[in-house]
């Protein structure tokens, strides 16, 4: 291990955990936001928005569910399907409408959207910070590398991460709605004269992209302080990565947060002042040496 | 089986097609005959219901279908075989045929796939990765996993080479054969020949001839004039 040390510090590698878990975060809400974008080709900017209202989601149904250290699991199983049923609604009831319209269009709506969410969650939960509990068994420090205490809930954060990426995988490659939307992404008239009816097949994938935005915030809950705003950075996050992953490749999202989480993380630790701005960095790199993403989009 | 009614079709403001009317029976293959840009893909979309027409009415099996979603269609029994292939490029050959809705079991995969050996062969590779005749297949056994009663071809053997051609019409026989009513619109005339058994020929959005195969043959003014013949 000391040899292993030698090369990579103690420090370094307890960044880079931190680093992969935030990346489970990011890649989860932003996985969501591709799939959105890919299929339905919505810009959705109240993604961001699902996201906070899952965090304040859980944070509800942990406290009816009494407020304990178990009560987090709960709010994991509810919050999803809570954020399903509203992604259902607004779809059914307004953007199933909106597909024609331009981008700039959808990317105005949506904005809007944002903002009425915003409200809502402001009237319904108030301004005050609000806490999730962590769940019991993953509660407290581990120590790994050289003694450095890791929290034992992002370690559970870093066993979520692939668990989601492989059901994506699977929904996506295996099921036969994965198979119709990724042919819908590319030819949605061609789909529909194949008997298949596509408002439908929108509306599943609008659901289950929003569904991953509620899982992200559920699973940030106990790490943050719930707060209104947190919707704002996210979506400007989630955006970038799938640009830099490439428009509509779940796989792109997967890659864009590795290397926004890790660029994060690390960066704070190789440069603590200005630490924050290096993703932003490497998104102008990713950008300079490949416009369209670093993978295939499908637009 | 399918009457169309002097339909008007337009592509935003241009006016396409002018009081098109076309009939085919129950088993029959009709041609729908006419050179580049003469309408005769905008009406099969018309049919389909990709470019609902503005005027006119379309019947199929004695019901009004006009202005009905293409979704719809394909599940009262409209087949569709688009002119510039449209395969889904993204999924499998086999996926192609999988994703497709289900009418009922008179065609099914293996009933496609044994019309079309060739795409048993390749069923696991990515149909964008397809030649030109092999997509022409797909797309045809795509609309087939439908079990239609009535197929939209368009232009089936465009841009393909001759031998394949001759296979391809081998195939419309036989599905003509198992009692499926077919519109074949084709430029190629002397390939239409072989199959239809009736004929419209269509210039700029109007039909301009009407009659039975031997009637269109023996017409040297109409196939001059539109058929370049
Ligand atoms: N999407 C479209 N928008 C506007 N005009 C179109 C479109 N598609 C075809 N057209 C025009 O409609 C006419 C008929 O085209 P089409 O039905 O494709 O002819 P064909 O299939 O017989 O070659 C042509 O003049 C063509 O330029
Ligand atoms: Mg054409």
């Amino acid at each position: 291990m000391d040899i292993v040390y030698s090369v990579l510090p103690p420090q370094f590698l307890s960044q880079v955990l931190v680093g992969l878990s935030r990346t489970t975060i990011l890649f989860i809400v932003a996985s969501g936001l591709s799939l959105i974008l890919g299929v339905l080709r919505i810009p959705n900017v109240a993604h961001g928005s699902l996201y906070m209202i899952g965090a304040f989601v859980s944070y509800s149904i942990a406290k009816l569910f009494g407020g304990g250290p178990s009560s987090y699991w709960w709010a994991l199983l509810i919050t999803p399907f809570v954020i399903a049923l509203i992604s259902f609604v607004v779809e059914r009831g307004v953007f199933q409408f909106l597909y024609e319209r331009e981008h700039l269009m959808l990317l105005l709506l949506t904005f809007a959207f944002s903002l009425v969410f915003g409200d809502l969650v402001k009237l319904i939960w108030g301004v005050e910070y609000k806490s999730v509990p962590v769940p019991g068994a993953f509660q407290g420090f581990v120590p790994l590398f050289g003694g450095i205490p890791f929290p034992l809930y992002n370690l559970f954060l870093l066993c979520v991460g692939p668990v989601v990426a492989l059901i994506l995988w699977f929904i996506v490659n295996k099921t036969k709605i994965g198979k119709i939307s990724r042919a819908a992404a590319v030819d949605r008239e061609m789909v529909g004269a194949v008997g298949i009816n596509v408002s439908w097949v929108f509306a599943t994938v609008f659901v289950i992209g929003c569904l991953l935005a509620g899982l992200g915030g559920v699973l940030v809950a106990p790490t943050v302080s719930v707060t209104l705003g947190m919707d704002h950075t996210l979506i400007i996050e989630a955006f970038l990565i799938v640009i830099i992953g490439g428009l509509g490749n779940i796989w792109g999202a997967l890659l864009g947060a590795l290397i926004f989480g890790l660029s994060q993380s690390l960066g704070i630790l190789l440069w603590p002042k200005f630490g924050i701005v290096i993703p932003y960095l490497a998104v102008v790199v990713v950008l300079l040496i490949k416009p369209t993403g670093l993978l295939k989009s499908t637009w | 089986m399918l009457s169309v009614n002097g339909i008007d079709t337009y592509y935003g403001l241009s006016h396409i097609l002018f009081d098109v009317s076309i009939r085919v029976e129950k088993g029959e293959i009709v041609g729908l005959l006419g050179r580049n840009g003469a309408g005769k893909s905008t009406t099969m979309r018309s049919i389909m219901g990709l470019t609902p027409p503005k005027k006119g009415e379309i019947i199929f099996k004695g019901e009004v279908i006009t202005g009905k979603k293409p979704y719809i269609l394909f599940r009262k029994g409209i087949g569709y075989v688009p002119d510039d292939r449209r395969v889904f490029a993204d999924l499998t050959v086999d996926d192609n045929l999988e994703i497709v809705y289900r009418r009922e079991e008179t065609w099914n995969k293996e009933r496609v796939y044994s019309l079309f050996p060739a795409l048993y062969e390749i069923k696991n590779r990515k149909a964008g990765f397809l030649s030109g005749g092999e997509q022409q297949m797909l797309t045809i056994a795509r609309a087939l996993m439908g079990s239609p009663e009535l197929l939209l071809l368009d232009e089936p053997t465009e841009g393909l080479a001759p031998l394949i051609v001759k296979d391809l019409e081998e195939q419309i026989l036989k599905l003509k054969e198992a009692g499926i009513s077919i519109l074949l619109s084709e430029q190629n005339i002397k390939s239409a020949m072989k199959l239809v058994s009736r004929a419209y020929v269509i210039d700029n959005g109007r039909i301009k001839f009407e009659g039975t195969r031997a009637e269109l043959d023996e017409n040297e003014e109409i196939k001059r004039r539109y058929l370049m013949v």
